[in-house]
């Protein structure tokens, strides 16, 4: 078994053990009060926010009490003070995928909401500025979503008048 | 013609930085560096920042995509009045290749050749944070051999080397040093002929992989090592003379692109950005990996944060990264230089001839590859730049289901608007180049 469901909790949410590392699975609602909790703990720095589409991959272990949806938002967090850290991971349903910014907890993870957005199309309610970062203004689609196929697109500026 | 007509005339869409009248009240205070709530004492010293002009005293121009100093295609907004930066925006993307994308159709062997084109100057460590989240996913993570380990230490070492040498080079150039651009270059060049002799390649080597190095050391490396220890220590006293020493240097880069050490963890970064701010935090002193724990040498931290700060830094990380290097050739272990795990190595060359399943177990791995047990992990480890992350999720199948690289500059780069607030325009090169972001590693 890969991920071993360790039965203990964080702040009331349910956290597993993936390969030595410590996941906490917190629900969409409880999800800002969690990352408050954990910033008071001294999880100064969100070195990372990223997404996973599990579409085509939807049998994942997790502990129990947490329904698996197609989107998952990962935040890593570091304690500079314990040098420890943390991965916060969170289901977003496709039929209302959204989230709350944690601009204003770290606002560093500013340029990755908007990445994250640019490429699964999650919406992060309070985003001071929700735009595509990547991939350009006009464009069609959300490149990281499993059903975004590789290859579909043609290559921009190949039939341009010279 | 007016600020709002001259942007609609150019305008590209939503990325850009607007005009004031029509950027939301928190997107302005985002772009104008305010996104941290302040203490009485720094509130009284915003009162040197400029007071926020009307629209019709301050023009938004464009920086770059393409512009000699910003360090490949980084594209600032600037909002200007006279010479003085209010508002800066940073507009990435534009050499965005899909690189996560395609990660997910490459097996975990072919997946090095693509990760090491990320963060170009500091291939060897995009490759070792690969290989190292792929080798705790199928569990091997302790078992890679002693003499592999060390020479991962020694190729990342002599990249960081290298990495920071080019960074002298163009931050002198942004500076206007121009000599010190090539003195850089040259000395990256000796480092990249080992890296050239070792892996075959200069950059981009696809050297270090999951379970251990492509080959071994060829004969003559410990010299080559040596020729580049001893080479560089006279030629870093004459950059310390050339610049550090130098009054022009040092009023171009004291004082200028200041963050404190609040705003920068706030922020996210890492690297030489955070530790210029005071902070000492280095993954290989606080979280050692391979066999940092066994060698000797000293996280360099800065005070004031700013560019002069980080200058420093990087030269002096130099000089540590030369003192580990000596303490590899005294400690490098003989041994396998990869693990002789039949699942994630190929049989020895002589086998394929002789063996009819050795054959078939080669094309089998590099076919097919190699199945990876279904999990997630995240990887970090310290490269020139910052924390360099390696997120992968495995289903079970010989490529990964999703692979996300923590890119130390595409964080970093998006502490520049708090950086530039309250500067001048000329100062806004030497901020940019302070930061020393890769743009192939920003947009990936």
């Amino acid at each position: 078994m890969s991920e071993q469901v360790a039965d203990e909790s964080l702040h009331g949410c349910p956290t597993s053990d993936s390969r030595g590392q410590r996941v906490v699975h917190p629900t969409r609602d409880g999800y800002i009060a969690l990352l408050k909790k954990l910033l008071d703990d001294g999880f100064t720095i969100c070195t990372d926010l990223t997404a996973v589409d599990y579409l085509v991959h939807p049998g994942r272990a997790l502990p129990e009490g947490v329904d698996p949806e197609r989107f998952e938002v990962v935040l890593n967090l570091l304690s500079i003070a314990d040098r420890s850290r943390l991965r916060v991971r969170v289901q977003v349903p496709e039929s209302d995928a959204r989230l709350t910014s944690t601009f204003e907890l770290w606002p560093g993870t500013e340029a990755m909401e908007r990445e994250v957005f640019d490429m699964f199309g999650i919406v992060f309610d309070g985003h001071p500025d929700l735009t595509r970062i990547l991939m350009p203004e006009d464009w069609d689609g959300h490149p990281l979503r499993k059903d975004y196929a590789v290859g579909r697109i043609p290559v921009q500026f190949k039939g341009a008048n010279s | 013609m007016t600020a709002v007509e001259n942007i609609r005339q150019t305008n590209e869409g939503g990325q850009e930085m607007k005009p004031r009248s029509e950027a939301g009240a928190r997107e302005l205070l985002r772009e104008v560096g305010a996104v941290l709530r302040m203490s009485e004492a720094e509130v009284a010293r915003l009162g040197e920042m400029p007071v926020d002009a009307d629209e019709d005293q301050t023009m938004i121009i464009n920086m770059g995509p393409q512009h000699p100093s910003t360090h490949g295609v980084l594209r600032l907004m600037l909002e200007l009045q006279g010479e003085t930066v209010l508002r800066c925006k940073p507009v990435i993307g534009y050499l965005h290749t899909g690189m996560e994308k395609t990660g997910e159709d490459l097996t975990f062997l072919q997946g090095g050749t693509n990760v090491t084109r990320m963060d170009y100057l500091s291939p060897l460590n995009n490759e070792l944070v690969f290989s190292m989240a792929v080798e705790k996913l199928l569990g091997i993570d302790g078992d890679i051999p002693e003499r592999a380990v060390w020479m991962r230490m020694l190729l990342s070492e002599m990249n960081r080397m290298s990495s920071h040498l080019l960074f002298l080079a163009t931050n002198g150039m942004d500076i206007g040093a121009v000599s010190m651009m090539l003195y850089g270059w040259r000395e990256r060049e000796e480092v990249l002929r080992f890296f050239q002799k070792v892996t075959g390649l200069r950059m981009n080597h696809n050297f270090i992989r999951p379970g251990g190095l492509a080959a071994d050391l060829p004969p003559g490396w410990r010299d080559d090592v040596l020729s580049i220890l001893d080479m560089l220590p006279a030629r870093l006293e004459e950059y310390d003379i050339l610049m550090t020493e130098q009054p022009i240097w040092r009023e171009r880069l004291q004082g200028v692109g200041v963050i404190t050490a609040d705003e920068a963890l706030a922020l996210g970064t890492t690297g030489p950005i955070l530790r210029s701010t005071g902070v000492a935090w280095d993954l290989r002193r606080d979280e050692p990996y391979l066999r940092y724990r066994d060698v000797d040498f000293d996280v360099i931290v800065g005070t004031y944060g700013d560019a002069f700060d980080r200058y420093a830094i990087r030269l002096n990380e130099i000089r540590e990264s030369m003192k580990i290097v000596r303490q590899i050739l005294d400690r490098m272990p003989s041994g396998d230089y990869r693990i002789q795990n039949k699942k994630v190595t190929p049989p020895p060359r002589a086998r394929i001839d002789e063996s009819m399943e050795a054959l078939i177990h080669h094309f089998k791995i590099f076919t097919e590859g190699f199945k990876v047990p279904e999990g997630e992990v995240y990887v970090a480890i310290e490269s020139p730049r910052g924390e360099i992350g390696c997120y992968i999720v495995s289903d079970g199948g010989p490529k990964p289901y999703r692979i996300h690289m923590r890119a130390p500059s595409f964080v970093n780069v998006q502490a520049l608007p708090h950086m530039m607030r309250g500067g001048l325009v000329a100062d806004a090169v030497a901020v940019i180049s302070s930061i020393d972001p890769v743009l192939g590693e920003v947009d990936r």
